[in-house]
């Protein structure tokens, strides 16, 4: 499934125009991103929390060379699926 | 931010139209996401992300408190892989083309 998938079903269900349904589908990724970003939280009742966790450097090795290397903190973004999805998942 | 906060930009994004309409998108979308998924479909948002239903194996696990041992049945799980645009900018970094995709071996059943 692809953003044009996501599209096509909507524009079935709620009857706006085909392009109307494309640029919402779009703004409500857009939206969820520029929040991502910002180190907010996103939490989507039924389906799932996106969030932000901050990573401390650490020490690793690059398996080729075995060099040790520091790798630098970060921030990195993760998934939580809402016990509702895991449900329908394993419900056929 | 909630389903509530998202709805409620939607809406102000899209003055044509009501708050019911932008609550009937927000919800499509996700429910859309939810039965591809129960199908076992794997979903691609480019920019954003990407989606995949994976197999667990039944195994036995312990009760943490008690360390009685329990079995633990099979299961499907959802998995989110954040793309490369979305992963640079919460990082903060500068972003370039071309999505992070999955590697052979993340990808289906077990």
């Amino acid at each position: 499934m692809t953003k044009a998938d996501i599209v096509e079903r909507i524009y079935e269900k709620v009857g706006f125009s085909k392009k109307e349904a494309t640029d919402i589908v779009e703004s409500i990724f857009e939206i969820i991103k520029g929040r991502l970003e910002n180190g907010e939280k996103v939490k989507i009742s039924g389906f799932g929390n996106f969030v932000i966790n901050a990573k401390r450097p650490r020490k690793g090795r690059n398996p080729q060379t075995g060099e040790e290397i520091v790798i630098s903190g970060r921030r990195v973004l993760s998934f939580k699926p809402s016990p509702v999805l895991k449900k329908s998942i394993n419900t056929l | 931010m909630t389903k509530r906060d998202l709805i409620e930009e939607v809406a102000l994004q899209y003055p044509r139209f009501s708050r019911r309409d932008a609550e009937v998108m927000v919800n499509a979308v996700f429910d859309s996401m939810t039965d591809a998924l129960a199908k076992g479909e794997r979903i691609e948002i480019r920019g954003f992300g990407s989606f995949i239903v994976k197999q667990r194996s039944a195994r036995e696990g312990r009760n943490p408190r008690t360390g009685t041992l329990v079995s633990v049945a099979a299961k499907k799980v959802p998995l989110f892989k954040v793309g490369k645009e979305l992963r640079l900018r919460v990082d903060g970094q500068p972003i370039d083309d071309n999505d992070q995709e999955w590697d052979d071996d993340d990808e289906g059943e077990e």
